[in-house]
């Protein structure tokens, strides 16, 4: 009765055919990718443009964020309706590196203060502007940020037994107020018209195809280094204790869990994810300002991984790349309808495909990470036999 | 009073929810090793007790020790459960979108903390008690299935092993025959039997031809309080409980 099990974590994790699948993909992405837009004359109806560039950066970004909501919404049941905060978070502080970057070449031409300070007749920098003028200092912060709001935030939650619907309506307002924050001139990050014209990143221009297929190609590999991550996490012990959480929270404590320790492991590391895709994000759009916070973004999010399909990982990747693909076809197109087509969207997922596009996959057959489907009941038992009770 | 140990004492406990007291100085000691039935109506407290015990709810007033060292009042419910006491829900819990094996090596003792579950594989030792367990509770050819697929019966012997797992000294078992079929319920009776002398086992249940035919010793509860406490055909022809419970 020995089991061929592989507990091998990194590569085991992966030796799945959704995970070749998607791997193998983003791989071969990379590669034509970079091929088409550098090798491929312009002239050529094959070459790819900057703004097909910034688009598939786009969509590698939000296929992170993805991943980092399908991480604790899939696998742990944690439902945050905030992830855009961390996102947005990790997309700030590589925003005010950035800033610092631009140098003596802002409009006003001071050598310290970014632009909107000079508007706002600011004599000195912030106290927390300081460091950001260093590209470690600021990923750092990239990372910090993110999890040290997730960490308190997730702390006090998790502690209190904050669940299901109340905890995604906290997460909701977390964002919001960090919005409504960050539009005021005086928090020090641009207020409402938030960091833009960017000129390079650690000297490389901005402005060059080259830096730019360089920053996507960083994306793709982050964006597979974190599919990896995860992986390893849900395929270990400790992913089971997560699934475990999702579906008995108490019998899992009675085990001996410490189930808020768990959430809030994972939590941190879900936001840190998110904080990631949001600094790979900023340099390539070239913006960031408060609306990235919005409510609705988080939202959206969620969308993406139950439209791909919850608890698989390159589910929720799928969902972010070929939502937002529709995104940008329907507002161009049809700009009025794009909203209510999400809505649609999301109903008839929900109605019709529980387990997303890829539960129409023969490969997600036999992945055992989403709740089983109820129809595999084969051995029940008849029900309950009257005892006849005893006097 | 003998002067051994006792495995479990509560003393004098008392819940009230609302100023309803479901719980009422309460007294209740469990030898080690011995196999309780508690019966009582809807109502009488035995949910209440199994909560105090595991720490899910703090009693108003009394105290509650795991034999002489542990006073059960200052531990959190994980503490609880790694100190060596286990409970069996009524409605059977399992991870249903886990196979058996990993209920099972969910309920492993050792280190449950996040960073050490992250890396941790079960050792020969631990798979060999896996498969024990496996044995003891009769799964072993369900050993891959997903537990989803078991039967009601299957899930509660699951559960029961993922306590056994734990090795606990204490095993709290709410309502185990609940909608089994009768040749469930023998099998389970059975389960139940083996357990005595190694670990203390307290079980509420409603089925009377059950606990007959497990139980040695029994206490009846009756408005937070014990009505009687004695041997099941002593306390079967006892007056009082023929009035609140069995006579009904």
């Amino acid at each position: 009765m020995q089991r061929p099990r592989s507990y091998a974590l990194w590569i085991g994790g992966v030796r799945d055919p959704g995970s070749t699948w998607f791997l193998g993909s983003l791989l071969a992405l990379s590669v034509v990718i970079a091929a088409l837009n550098l090798l491929v004359p312009e002239s050529s109806a094959l070459h790819l443009s900057r703004y097909g560039l910034t688009l598939i950066g786009k969509y590698l970004c939000y296929a992170m964020l993805a991943l980092a909501v399908d991480l604790i919404w899939g696998y742990c049941g944690i439902l945050s309706l905030g992830h855009a905060a961390f996102f947005s978070l990790g997309g700030y502080a590589i925003g005010m590196y950035l800033m610092r970057e631009i140098g003596p070449r802002g409009v006003y031409g001071d050598p310290v203060l970014p632009d909107f300070m000079v508007f706002l007749n600011w004599k000195s920098l912030p106290w927390f502007w300081h460091g950001f003028n260093h590209f470690a200092f600021a990923l750092l912060m990239v990372i910090l940020a993110p999890g040290i709001m997730a960490l308190i935030f997730g702390w006090f939650a998790f502690r209190s037994r904050v669940t299901g619907v109340y905890f995604s309506i906290i997460t909701q307002a977390l964002t919001y107020a960090l919005m409504l924050a960050f539009f005021r001139n005086d928090m020090g990050f641009g207020g409402n018209n938030g960091f833009t014209d960017f000129k390079d990143i650690m000297g490389f221009n901005l402005d060059s195809d080259r830096t730019r297929v360089v920053l996507l190609v960083i994306t793709a590999v982050m964006l597979g280094a974190s599919y990896i991550a995860c992986r390893a996490i849900v395929c270990s012990r400790a992913g089971r204790v997560l699934r475990a959480i999702r579906d008995a929270e108490s019998r899992t404590r009675f085990l001996g869990y410490r189930v808020e320790s768990f959430k809030l492991w994972v939590f941190v590391f879900s936001a840190i994810l998110a904080g990631i895709a949001g600094a790979l994000y900023v340099p390539q759009i070239g913006i960031i300002n408060p609306s990235e916070f919005s409510p609705i973004n988080s939202i959206e999010v969620v969308i993406w991984v139950a439209v791909g399909g919850r608890g698989t990982l390159y589910g929720a990747i799928a969902g972010a790349i070929l939502v937002n693909y529709a995104k940008t076809y329907f507002t161009s197109a049809l700009p009025e309808v794009w909203n209510y087509a999400l809505g649609a969207l999301f109903v008839l997922v929900t109605l019709f495909l529980p387990r997303g596009i890829v539960g129409l996959l023969p490969l997600a057959k036999g992945n055992h990470a989403g709740k089983p489907k109820k129809d595999v009941e084969t051995f029940i038992v008849p029900a309950k036999t009257p005892e006849p009770s005893s006097e | 009073m003998s002067l051994h140990t006792k495995r479990l004492y509560i003393e004098d406990v008392t819940v009230s929810f609302d100023g309803f007291k479901a719980l009422d100085k309460l007294t209740l000691y469990i030898e080690p090793g011995e196999l309780r039935c508690i019966i009582g109506p809807n109502g009488a407290g035995k949910t209440t007790m199994m909560d105090v015990i595991t720490g899910k709810t703090r009693p108003d007033a009394g105290t509650v020790w795991f034999g002489d060292k542990l006073n059960l009042l200052t531990l959190s419910e994980p503490e609880i459960a790694q100190a060596g006491i286990g409970r069996k829900f009524q409605k059977p819990t399992v991870f249903e979108a886990l196979t058996v094996f990993d209920n099972l090596e969910l309920a492993l003792a050792g280190s449950k903390t996040f960073l050490d579950t992250l890396l941790a594989r079960p050792s020969r030792k631990q798979l060999e008690r896996i498969d024990e367990i496996l044995e003891k509770i009769g799964l072993t050819e369900q050993r891959e299935a997903l537990a989803t697929i078991l039967s009601h019966g299957q899930k509660q012997w699951l559960e029961i092993g993922m306590l056994l797992m734990q090795d606990p000294e204490l095993l709290l078992i709410d309502e185990p025959v609940a909608g089994m079929t009768p040749h469930e319920i023998e099998r389970t009776a059975l389960l139940l039997r083996t357990l005595e002398g190694t670990h203390s086992v307290v079980v509420v249940e409603h089925d009377m031809d059950f606990v007959r035919s497990i139980a040695k010793r029994v206490t009846v509860l009756h408005e937070g309080r014990v009505l009687a406490e004695n041997y099941m055909s002593v306390v079967q022809s006892d007056p009082r409980v023929v009035e609140v419970y069995l006579g009904g």
